[in-house]
């Protein structure tokens, strides 16, 4: 849904407590919040395009043999990825809102870390143990 | 059947005059009663010309105080709801021995245990809390509204859409026979072909959509749109329970979301995510929805630890006691809440080191909570203590989360899980720390904030009834669960061959209808107060000597919350400006720039139901049109830029001079 021009009508009789983002006030950017260029958008654009073409070459072109070096390699593209959206077109960094999209930016990863390294090693350990038999026999099971 | 089969399914998918229970005698009756109660209902709004203003003022609203009461009063209809469903099966569980077959058969059984749990956990629990910390958080940090007033106002007409599917499918269809987390491959479209599983899943994730964004609203609110002064480390301890709260619902739902989606993606285009064969697991579905389900159960009660940390900090006329230390239990508890999923799985059979390391975890978790068991403790030790009905809760709480916490170190032991996986023990913990934690939590909360929502203090008579019915009732209804648990007793069974646990169970039984008893002296003293409401008026807006920012203003506030937005020195900032000799300012006022009301909430809504009805019968068209229209109007409305206006400063003038009026009555 949107995101309604009128959070702040709480304060504003308050300048530096308002934080306007309504887009008809000129007070932007009281919040440190960056904003973005044509040259920084142009850069993560370009930025983008290479590294989506990259991991579409390395899997049509079958460059590697192994598939799993393909997906590893696929993988980290899709993480540099993120980050160049970050940077560029979110305009995230170290100190934007205070430091808060920072500390948002930390809990986010410490949670994705441990939901897939946690998951990974659960259901790895789950397989192992528990399921020995190949469909084949599940399915002709007593 | 009809005279030409495939038209009829074209236009009403499985819907069948079969699909209505018109066999099960509980059914119809509850169905015609509910149906004469909502006449009544109806007939009285149109008599007293109530729709009108039912509409604009309530309905439509975008003033966080009236969506928070709105959230409690669905929660309260849907406890009643999920109540009854306990007594059913209490009743089922104290009469089906022996031979006897008890008068729920095994398919209406399965449907009642399950509701129950959806019910109390995500449309009791949930609305509950999300509706005390809409009211309350934006009062703590003196601000005017939440960050997305109309956000607001569409995440509770979600919440209320979900559970309008819910309380369908008791009268139209069947509800899922799967436990209330939907474990496939039972809830797999192979075993629960029915609509049942589609219910749940269409009413949970459309609840869903509601609880993150109502979540992304209260982080965005506290981050942003606190007072000039009230630094983080000076905020009401509520107001820092329910921002943990609220990142662990922005961080957790999605979990949910997805996973639900998949199991939709199985059922509906044949997928095999986690079916037995094919590939798939349908242990990834248990772990990946108990990543979601265990920081669910910290969303619960972490907003009640804040409910009572504000109750024991009032009426022990003292400050909270280790302040900063209560601030990093929660947020320690808040993380920690991610690393213990597994044990609810122990038995499942990951070996023992996953096991040990998700034991110890568990283990570790309960260190935090202690230290706020003791905070409270140490808070009250040498206080003047008022053992008004919320310190009561209070202190019930403390006790009894206590036990609960204990089975709780208890079943975090992996063998000791073995034996007591899926036990009544384990029936008899989680309703141990949740009824003793998050419900008389919430209980305490709706009566400490009750005079800020009504003007007026609800009758303490009534309220210490309920309070002795719910504590007895509770440990009647649920010490024979764990004796039961310890026995053997495995959940969910209809009915048993040993005669000799018979007795455990009508106890129990017993339990449930004194906790009957003590919703209903709840529901008979919000009755009683309003008919006493002239002696139990609250005039100073501070009926219990407060400490946080909420009681500074009237009671009830008015709609823009504070006429000057208040400056804080010091945190239990009204009890400070109380100490410092604050003066109310009475002249100065300005217009006050208020956002507008507004129905897209309530028309999103009606048509995600119209959406859900679709997929769950099979009525393509209908979903196909309920979702075209879900998109189209949510692009239209953005394009309505008549959304706010300002409240004149002639009429904030007048307002505040009743108060002032008010304030020189009560002295």
């Amino acid at each position: 849904m949107s995101a309604q021009p009128h959070g702040h009508a709480g304060h504003h009789d308050h300048g530096p407590a308002g934080h306007g983002h309504d887009n008809h006030h000129d007070d932007h950017g009281h919040d440190g919040a960056a904003h973005g260029t044509l040259k920084g958008y142009v850069t993560g654009f370009v930025l983008a395009v290479i590294l989506t073409a990259i991991p579409f070459w390395l899997v049509m072109g079958e460059v590697f043999a192994s598939p799993r070096v393909t997906a590893a390699l696929v993988m980290a593209f899709a993480v540099v990825q993120i980050v160049v959206h970050m940077i560029y077109f979110l305009h995230m960094n170290g100190k934007s809102e205070g430091g808060w999209i920072m500390l948002a930016l930390i809990f986010t990863l410490i949670i994705v870390v441990i939901t897939i390294a946690g998951s990974l090693w659960v259901m790895y350990h789950l397989d192992t143990n528990m399921m020995p038999m190949a469909p084949h026999d599940m399915r002709n099971m007593p | 059947m009809s005279p030409n089969p495939d038209q009829m399914s074209f236009v009403f998918g499985r819907l069948s005059l079969d699909s209505l229970p018109l066999h099960e005698p509980i059914l119809v009756i509850t169905f015609i009663a509910v149906a004469l109660g909502g006449l009544a209902a109806m007939g009285a709004l149109t008599y007293f010309r109530l729709w009108g203003p039912l509409w604009r003022d309530w309905l439509t609203t975008v003033d966080h105080k009236r969506i928070g009461i709105m959230y409690v009063i669905l929660a309260l209809i849907m406890l009643l709801r999920g109540f009854s469903d306990a007594l059913m099966m209490r009743a089922q569980q104290a009469i089906a021995f022996g031979g006897a077959e008890g008068y729920l058969p095994p398919h209406h059984y399965d449907q009642i245990f399950t509701a129950h749990g959806v019910i109390m956990i995500f449309f009791f629990a949930m609305p509950l809390v999300t509706g005390l910390m809409n009211f309350v958080v934006p009062l703590q940090i003196g601000a005017r509204d939440v960050a997305f007033p109309f956000l607001n106002n569409f995440s509770f007409w979600m919440t209320a859409a979900g559970a309008a599917i819910v309380m369908m499918s008791l009268f139209v269809g069947e509800f899922a026979q799967t436990g209330w987390l939907a474990y496939p491959p039972l809830s797999g479209s192979a075993y629960s072909p029915g609509v049942g599983v589609d219910y749940y899943i269409w009413a949970l994730q459309i609840a869903g959509v509601g609880t993150l964004l109502s979540g992304v609203n209260l982080v965005a609110t506290i981050v942003k749109m606190r007072a000039p002064g009230l630094t983080m480390m000076k905020l009401p301890v509520f107001t820092w329970t329910s921002l943990c709260t609220n990142v662990l619902i922005v961080a957790a739902f999605p979990v949910l979301t997805a996973v639900l989606v998949l199991l939709s993606l199985d059922r509906y285009v044949g997928t095999n995510f986690f079916t037995n064969d094919f590939g798939g697991n349908p242990m990834m579905y248990v772990n990946l929805i108990w990543i979601w389900g265990h920081p669910e159960v910290y969303i619960l009660i972490l907003p009640a630890f804040g409910i009572f940390s504000e109750v024991v900090s009032t009426f022990c006329s003292k400050r909270l006691f280790g302040y900063t230390s209560m601030v990093y239990a929660t947020v320690v508890i808040t993380i920690l809440s991610y690393i213990v999923w597994l044990h609810h799985f122990f038995t499942m059979g990951s070996g023992a080191s996953v096991n040990s390391f998700f034991g110890i975890t568990t283990m570790i978790i309960s260190i935090p909570t202690g230290a706020k068991i003791f905070n409270w403790l140490f808070t009250m030790y040498r206080g003047r203590i008022r053992f008004e009905v919320p310190m009561l809760w209070t202190i019930g709480f403390m006790i009894t989360f206590v036990i609960g916490g204990m089975t709780g170190v208890l079943l975090a032991v992996p063998p000791a899980d073995f034996q007591l996986h899926n036990s009544l023990f384990l029936i008899a913990h989680f309703h141990n720390v949740i009824i003793g934690g998050v419900v008389f939590g919430l209980l305490a909360g709706i009566t400490y904030w009750f005079p800020k929502a009504f003007g007026f203090k609800l009758d303490p008579f009534w309220g210490k009834v309920s309070f002795w019915c719910w504590l007895i009732g509770f440990y009647l209804a649920f010490m024979p669960l764990y004796v039961l648990g310890l026995m053997g007793v495995t959940r969910r069974i209809s009915r048993f061959e040993d005669p000799s646990l018979q007795i455990w169970f009508v106890i129990a039984a017993i339990g449930a209808v004194l906790i009957a008893v003590g919703i209903g002296a709840f529901l008979l003293q919000i009755v009683v107060s309003f008919l006493r409401r002239d002696k139990l008026r609250d005039l100073t807006g501070d009926p219990w000597g407060g400490r946080t920012l909420e009681w500074a203003t009237s009671s009830p506030p008015p709609d823009y919350n504070f006429a000057f937005t208040p400056i804080i020195h010091s945190h239990d900032a009204w009890w400070d400006m109380k100490g410092r000799g604050h003066v109310r300012p009475v002249s100065g006022f300005h217009a006050i720039h208020m956002p507008k009301n507004t129905g897209a909430g309530v028309i999103l809504a009606g048509l995600s139901v119209g959406f859900a009805i679709g997929m769950i019968w099979y009525m393509w068209w209908l979903a196909v049109l309920s979702f075209a229209a879900i998109v189209i109007y949510s692009i239209a409305h953005t394009f309505n830029n008549d959304r706010d206006f300002y409240i004149p400063a002639e009429e904030v003038v007048a307002t505040e001079d009743r108060r002032t009026r008010l304030l020189s009555a009560a002295e």
